[in-house]
Order: C-alpha cells, then structure tokens, then sequence
C-alpha cells in the first residue's frame, strides 16, 4: 500500500518534470517574444516519433536524444527567423491561426511519414528492469533514468537562466522587451535563440516520453493542453512558476487518476479554476 | 466593427432569398452542404461578437457549440424525438450555464491568458462528455432530430422534404440571429463592447464595470453557439465528443478571420468560404489537414482583413 503510493509519487513527479520540459519553452518563449505557440505540442510529437524512427532503425533509444536537442534548435531557429519573426506584433488571432496551421502541417507530415497507427517504443534493454522501491514494491528503471534525466536539464536551466550573463539578457526581456535595445542587446538573435532552445527541449521530452506514452497521431495535443494549465497556474515568463506548476499538476493528475478515477480528468482544471479565483495571473506570476 | 450599410444589407437579403429557394432546384446533397455551411456560420457568428465585438479571443467556443448538440441527446435520452421548442431552448440554457461558469473565471485574466484559460476549459468540458458514462460514448452516438411538436401536434417532415426543411430551419435561425446581433451591437451595451475592445482600461475609468458587461457578452456568445451545436444535432442526428474540441473551435476562429475581424456579416462570408474550400479540397486531395493548413498560412499571411474588408459596409 504504502509502496503503491510511493510509485505514483515518483510517477507524478516523472510526469511533472517532463510537463516542466515543455511548458518551460512555450514559457519562456511567450515570455520574451510575447508569442502564443500552439504548435508546441506538435514540436514534442516530432521528438517522440524522432524516437520511434530511431529505435525503429534498431538503433540504441540514447541516439534520439542528441538528435532532438539539435534537431530541435535547427527546427525552431528555422521556424523563429521564417514565420514567428514575422508575427511578433500580430494579433493574438494570427498567431493562434498560424501556429494551428502548423500543427495541421506538422500531423500532415507525421501522417505521410508513419502513417495513423499507435507505435510502442521500447525501453531501451539496459534499462529494461525494476528497481525495488519499498515495501518488496518495484519500479521501472527507465522511469527513474527519465526523472533524473529531467532534473539535470531542469538544474542545467534554471543555471543558465539565473547564472549565466545570457540568462539575465532572456530575465530582462520577458520583464521588459525595451531593456534589451537600452541595454545594446541583439533582440532578435536573443529571440532565435529562445525558440530554438524553447523548440529542443520539447522535442528531447518527446524523445524521452515516447517509450512511456507510445507514439500516436495527435499526442502533442494533449500535452499542449495540460502544458497550458501549467504556464496558466505558473504565471507568465517564470521558469519558477513553471516549475512548481509543473510539479504540482504532475502530482494532483497522477494521483488522481489513480485514487480518484471517476473525477481525475477534471481535477488538474478545478486546480486551474481554483488558481484564478485565487491568483489570476498565477501562482507566480504579477499581478 | 463595423455593420453592412443598407447595401449590404439588401445583398445580404438576396443572398438569403437564394438560400431559401435553393430546394427548388438543388438536390439533398448540396441542400445537406448548405444547411452545414449554414450552421457553421451561426457558430462562427457567435464567436464574432467576442472576438469582433470585444476583442476576446477564445478558444474555447466549441465546447459550448457541443454541449448545444449534446442537449439534444440529454433531452431525449433513448426515448423518441423531442420537439424543437424544449430542445433548443435546454441547449441555450445549458451552453449559456456553462459559458457563465467559465466565462467569469476566464474573464478574470487577459490576453494570452484568457486564450489559455478557455481553451483548457473547453477541453475539461470535451473530456467530461468524452469519459462520461451518461453522454452516450467516446464515439458519439446517434440522435432523432428534433421535431416541430406543439402540444401533440407534431409537425414531421417526410423524409422527401427533409432537407429543405432543415435549411429553412437553419436558415431562418441564422438570419434571426444575426438581426439580433446587429441590434446588440446598436444598443448602449455593443458601444460598451466597442469601447472595452478599443480600451478596457478607459472604460473602467469611466465608471464601467466592465468584468460585468463582458461576462454578458461571453454567455450570450456562448449560449447562441448552443444554439448553433443544437442545429448541427438537428442537422447530421448524430453528436460525438469531437464537436467540443478545441481543433473546431480553432476553425470557428478561422471563420471568422476568413471573413474579417472587422464586420458582423464577416463569419457569414468566411464560414461558406471554409465549407467551399473544405468541399474543393475533398474533390482534389485526400490530404485536407495540408489544403486547410496551407489556407490557413494564405489567410493570415496575405488576408489581413478578411473578405468582408472588401467593400460595402459602413461604421456602425
């Protein structure tokens, strides 16, 4: 009893820091470009199908994860300078149409590429074994590999933002897009380079989430969804927020689902509800 | 946003008329197309008035469209068809519920957050008719439409004259609707809209409470995309979870940016122009999400204002 508790634990705090993943790049991206992007379920879609060609070509599951981070920052640094450049100052209208474009583009492709079938990716062998827990209770391997995984890229962002010159460069423009020109910074290169970081990391948690969800059409959307429960309850451009948001929709789902079966679908919105009612620009964000 | 002059108006009319006696010369196959294209732009028509209207982009209107065609279902369960006067007005109700329920904690963010919030609270409430055991299904399920019962009279058209009746029907909610919405937007609460829409803040100052007036707004929005989801229930007799989704409320958005943001009559214009293009696509390709996402790109890239931004309107 007490073992099966502490495995959905662990599973809700796997599942939050991979929702981290990507709600810190749709964050952060709105945060300092002050661009809406849809399609951000669909670029984790890319990296967990990127997984499935991988393994599928009987290559070792490790290899997928390199290629997303740089086929991610090709990706959306492509993206950033072709189309998202351009709609920086459109209406919130252009910016929903053209990135739900995107995803019809993107399904497109994924439909041409793999075709509409759900896809199992295995765990890679190495990892393929269970670990006890507590209580003669075991859990997956891969899943600790994932979380752990989760935490370095989490720790590896919060020093590059809080740390590094070029992280108080992204702080200063999600709190005020003029300081940069005050300050002689390169907005637009600051810009490619959050997409294209924002784009990496959710491709590498696709990468990664693909043996635990398996691969189907329309994976990203749910993830786009909950991700945007996440930055809502976060508050706007705080990778803080997002985190704790993260974690804590992590938890209050997987638990859910498992004690609460008949309400859990709705229980990370009744959070959400509460969260505004409360806080409505999030639990960390500013009024 | 701007209402058709007395011109467009007249050319409005036309169009209706020709609508109307379409039967005369169509067969059930076009007759079936219109009458979607017809409802389509009731939907899209709703969601004008906050986006158009107030200058509130959600994402979530599909999830009041669908409960509209759910009601249909609720009300008659497995038993026989309901008549219209009890189903539509529980599908107004029960859309209009909703919409106050998520609206008042939607409206209490802005911007891109108001965007988020309803369209994570258009997809609690596609999930909560996806899982619920008491919606019939995961895969929908089919109806009897709704027929024209008057204490025992009922009124059933044969199954020859079904279609026309049912464009009739869509029809002349559509033009119902859309005269109700230009005298919205006339009155003193539309100005308050075109007001909060060009500046919120001013109209605070000024001693409006504008939380209020665009709550209204919200549920009347939401209450008429009932309206729209009971007639495509009364339309197709078959509703699925996937009417709540959030990709149909995108294409409402669509609509209405096809047709331009900047006039009433726009989501007419744009909701025929996606059904045409959705059919022209049909007969080209068999890959319609790359022509609808292609179109898409065309309109935001090159359409800044819409078909309506054409010709023959005046300021309202």
């Amino acid at each position: 009893m007490l073992g099966g508790f502490l495995a959905q634990l662990l599973n809700g705090v796997q599942y939050g820091l991979l929702l981290f993943l990507i709600s810190s790049g749709l964050t952060l991206v709105f945060g300092v470009m002050g661009v809406i992007n849809l399609a951000h379920g669909s670029l984790f879609m890319l990296g967990a199908y990127l997984a499935f060609a991988v393994t599928g070509a009987a290559l070792p599951l490790w290899l997928a994860l390199p290629l997303a981070v740089a086929g991610g920052a090709v990706l959306g640094g492509v993206l950033e300078r072709t189309l998202f450049r351009r709609f920086r100052t459109r209406e919130h209208l252009d910016q929903v149409l053209l990135t739900f474009a995107l995803i019809l583009l993107f399904e497109e492709a994924r439909a041409a590429l793999f075709g509409n079938d759900f896809h199992g990716v295995p765990v890679p062998a190495a990892l393929d074994f269970s670990v006890p827990v507590f209580g003669g209770f075991a859990y997956s391997a891969y899943r600790v590999a994932v979380l752990l995984g989760c935490l370095g890229v989490a720790a590896l962002l919060f020093w590059g933002i809080e740390r590094t010159k070029l992280g108080s460069a992204v702080r200063a423009a999600a709190e005020k897009p003029e300081m940069l020109q005050l300050l002689g910074l390169d907005a637009q290169r600051l810009h490619t380079l959050v997409f294209a970081a924002g784009t990496a990391l959710a491709m590498l948690a696709g990468a990664l989430a693909a043996p635990l969800y398996s691969v189907f059409p329309g994976m990203g959307d749910g993830f786009l969804i909950i991700s945007f429960v996440v930055v809502v309850v976060g508050g706007v451009g705080s990778i803080a927020g997002a985190f704790w948001a993260a974690m804590l929709i992590g938890l209050v789902d997987t638990l859910g689902k498992a004690y609460l079966p008949g309400v859990a679908g709705l229980a990370v919105y009744a959070l959400m509800a509460g969260v505004l009612l409360w806080r409505p620009a999030g639990l960390f964000g500013r009024a | 946003m701007v209402i058709a002059s007395r011109r467009g108006h007249l050319l409005l009319g036309g169009a209706a008329l020709v609508v109307a006696l379409l039967p005369l010369v169509a067969g059930a196959y076009v007759l079936q197309l219109v009458s979607t294209a017809l409802v389509m732009a009731l939907f899209a028509l709703s969601l004008q008035l906050l986006v158009g209207g107030t200058g509130l982009v959600s994402l979530g209107q599909a999830g009041f469209f669908g409960l509209g065609a759910y009601a249909v279902y609720f009300v008659q369960g497995k038993g026989a068809a309901a008549s219209l006067l009890l189903t539509l007005p529980v599908a107004a109700l029960l859309a209009g519920l909703a919409a106050l329920a998520v609206g008042a904690l939607a409206l209490r963010t802005r911007g891109f957050f108001f965007l988020m919030t309803t369209l994570a609270f258009g997809q609690m409430l596609y999930f909560l008719i996806h899982d619920a055991p008491w919606a019939g299904g995961a895969d929908g399920i089919f109806v009897q439409r709704p027929n024209f019962g008057l204490f025992g009279l009922d009124y059933v058209p044969a199954r020859r004259d079904r279609p026309a009746v049912l464009l009739w029907t869509n029809l002349a909610l559509l033009c119902a609707a859309y005269a109700g919405l230009v005298v919205v937007m006339r009155s003193l609460f539309g100005r308050m809209l075109q007001g909060i829409k060009e500046n919120d803040h001013r109209m605070q100052a000024l001693g409006h409470n504008t939380y209020a007036v665009k709550l209204v707004a919200f549920v009347l929005a939401g209450a008429l995309a009932g309206v729209a989801g009971h007639q495509w229930a009364m339309t197709e007799a078959f509703v699925n979870p996937e009417l709540l989704g959030w990709h149909r409320s995108a294409e409402a958005l669509l609509m209405v940016l096809l047709g331009g943001l900047g006039a009433l009559h726009g989501p007419l214009l744009g909701a025929f122009a996606f059904i045409g293009l959705n059919e022209l696509a049909q007969l080209v390709t068999e890959r319609q999400r790359l022509v609808e996402g292609l179109v898409i790109l065309a309109a935001v890239l090159l359409l800044r204002d819409g078909l309506a931004g054409l010709r023959w309107r005046s300021r309202a």
